[in-house]
């Protein structure tokens, strides 16, 4: 140790001035941001739920179910996806499509997520571009298992993330969430 | 009868309602400053009816929680002492800021009121001594709560608080030979002379290195981070680990008063107590000439708002030194207290002894 940092004292007063210059400088920060300042900004806090930092366009969010143009789900239930899905999170009950042109859809399609990783896997093996993970929507908790399956109608009726990064849908509540 | 009585109760209330709102406030003040410290935002999420107010509904949200939670009591704990110690706590450390000044006399009808909650002439000692006993409730906190950890606290804090003491009480001793009083308004009224014919002989200009000596061992005596091995929140186990509920916080409350009271010890002894540079009696008298006459009630506006300030800038940097130092380990703190603070105060006491008997005696 050096001579001047045997005498803790003159380091105390250094850390001091430090600590101290940092409170003014947010100080007048916060000051500027009082009096209209838009720049100002005397902390590096992002105030969650009010503020939220810019997503990746690669961030996997929410899934969602793919809709033809009469409404009806892409989805071929072909199986690749629950196949593929190493949490095992997705039940596919198929079933016969009305037009012959297409053999088949799903009846079910149910994710627990609950169990779901978030790997996004099974938007890499949909041969049909059926099922993403582009709706932006992050909050999804609940306070029973029950309450994270998310069954294939309310997996349709979402929307994709909006040019501003926010969700467009509301987040789905399953019937049975008990909140 | 009336007029004493009222001006009696008026300067009470007065003491109360500035330290019990002080302390109070620190709740605050200690979020708030350390997050701003800290490029953070801090608590302000508590609000009604959707007003924040900067987190000012934190200290009441506080409050409300501690009041209602189980007050529990360890069956091994003593019944009596366990619910004594932390009123004990708080009571010193409220009755203790009684005799400091907060201003001159007050004239109201040609009679003379001192600004002071209680005149004593042993003002100094007083406030040393409820200090001092303050620790008593620590030291029954730790013995009564059955609990060997906490008894080791205890222990530590009552090491700490001797130590720290010890510093506090050798280092105003040359305070006191400067202005040749144990009052504490004489005190603070020996500080409105000037030096130099410009320069306010203030505790902090005549006893430079006793101030450095006092704050250090004052914020030791708060019990507060960087000297906070009593209580240790993050890592070893305190004096009030049985403790719940609003006992919990009143020993944290003590701390805070603690604080308040080391602040005003402070700017009574060092800092010019209510004093405004050049403000005497009948109005400002500038070193350069001019002077500015005030009527009696401003120039007592303007001692008791001075002190105020000086006391929450004080506290602006106790807090500020809590928030930047590391603790001391428990060995450091009593090697700083014996080895470092206590010999260098007799050495202040002697200098200044030196330097009245060469330079003219009783501080002139």
């Amino acid at each position: 140790m050096r001579l001047g940092q045997r005498f803790y004292v003159i380091e105390a007063v250094q850390g001091v001035l430090l600590t101290a210059g940092h409170f003014f400088r947010n100080m007048g920060a916060h000051v500027a941001r009082a009096l209209g300042s838009r720049t100002a900004r005397g902390a590096v806090t992002i105030q969650y739920p009010e503020e939220r930092r810019p997503y990746s366009p690669r961030l996997r969010s929410l899934h969602r179910l793919v809709r033809r143009e009469d409404g009806s789900p892409r989805c071929v239930a072909c199986m690749m996806c629950e196949t593929v899905c190493p949490a095992r999170c997705i039940y596919i009950v198929a079933t016969e499509h009305p037009n012959p042109e297409i053999e088949k859809m799903p009846e079910r399609f149910d994710i627990d997520l609950g169990k779901c990783v978030f790997c996004g896997y099974c938007v890499e093996a949909c041969p049909e571009d059926a099922i993403r993970m582009d709706t932006g929507i992050l909050e999804f908790s609940s306070y029973s298992r029950r309450g994270m399956i998310y069954t294939k109608e309310m997996l349709l009726s979402l929307e994709p993330v909006g040019a501003d990064g926010r969700p467009t849908s509301p987040v789905p509540i399953p019937a049975n969430r008990t909140v | 009868m009336m007029l004493d009585l009222g001006v009696a109760f008026g300067r009470v209330f007065f003491v109360m309602m500035f330290v019990l709102n002080l302390g109070g406030l620190l709740t605050w003040v200690e979020r708030k400053q350390s997050a701003i410290m800290q490029d953070r935002i801090g608590a302000n999420r508590a609000s009604i009816f959707g007003f924040r107010i900067m987190g000012l509904f934190h200290p009441l949200a506080d409050a409300i929680k501690m009041l209602t939670k189980e007050d529990f009591r360890p069956a091994r704990a003593d019944r009596f002492l366990f619910s004594l110690a932390p009123f004990v706590s708080v009571f010193f450390a409220l009755v203790a800021f009684a005799s400091i000044p907060f201003g001159d006399t007050l004239r109201i009808g040609g009679r003379e009121f001192p600004l002071q909650a209680v005149t004593l002439n042993v003002g100094i000692l007083y406030v040393f001594a409820m200090l001092s006993l303050g620790v008593y409730g620590v030291m029954m906190a730790g013995w009564s709560s059955g609990n060997n950890y906490a008894l080791l606290g205890g222990q530590r804090a009552a090491a700490l608080m001797i130590s720290a003491e010890i510093a506090i009480g050798a280092s105003i001793m040359g305070v006191i030979m400067v202005y040749g009083s144990l009052n504490m308004q004489d005190i603070v009224r020996g500080q409105g002379r000037l030096l130099l014919g410009w320069l306010p002989a203030w505790g902090i200009v005549t006893q430079p290195l006793a101030f450095v000596l006092f704050l250090t061992a004052g914020i030791a005596a708060t019990k507060r981070i960087p000297f906070d091995m009593p209580e240790g929140e993050s890592e070893i186990i305190g004096y009030f680990v049985e403790y719940s509920g609003m006992k919990f916080g009143m020993f944290a409350m003590a701390d805070f008063l603690e604080t308040v009271v080391i602040a005003g010890m402070t700017t009574a002894l060092f800092l010019g107590g209510w004093q405004v540079p050049w403000l005497f009696a009948d109005g400002f008298h500038f070193p350069w000439g001019t002077t500015v006459a005030l009527p009696h009630l401003a120039v007592v506006v303007l001692q008791v708002g001075s002190f105020a300030l000086k006391v929450c800038a004080m506290i602006f940097v106790m807090m500020l030194i809590r928030w930047t130092l590391p603790r001391f380990r428990y060995d450091q703190a009593m090697r700083l207290g014996w080895l470092g603070l206590f010999p260098l105060s007799i050495l202040n006491i002697v200098l200044t002894g030196a330097i009245l008997l060469l330079f003219g005696g009783n501080g002139s």
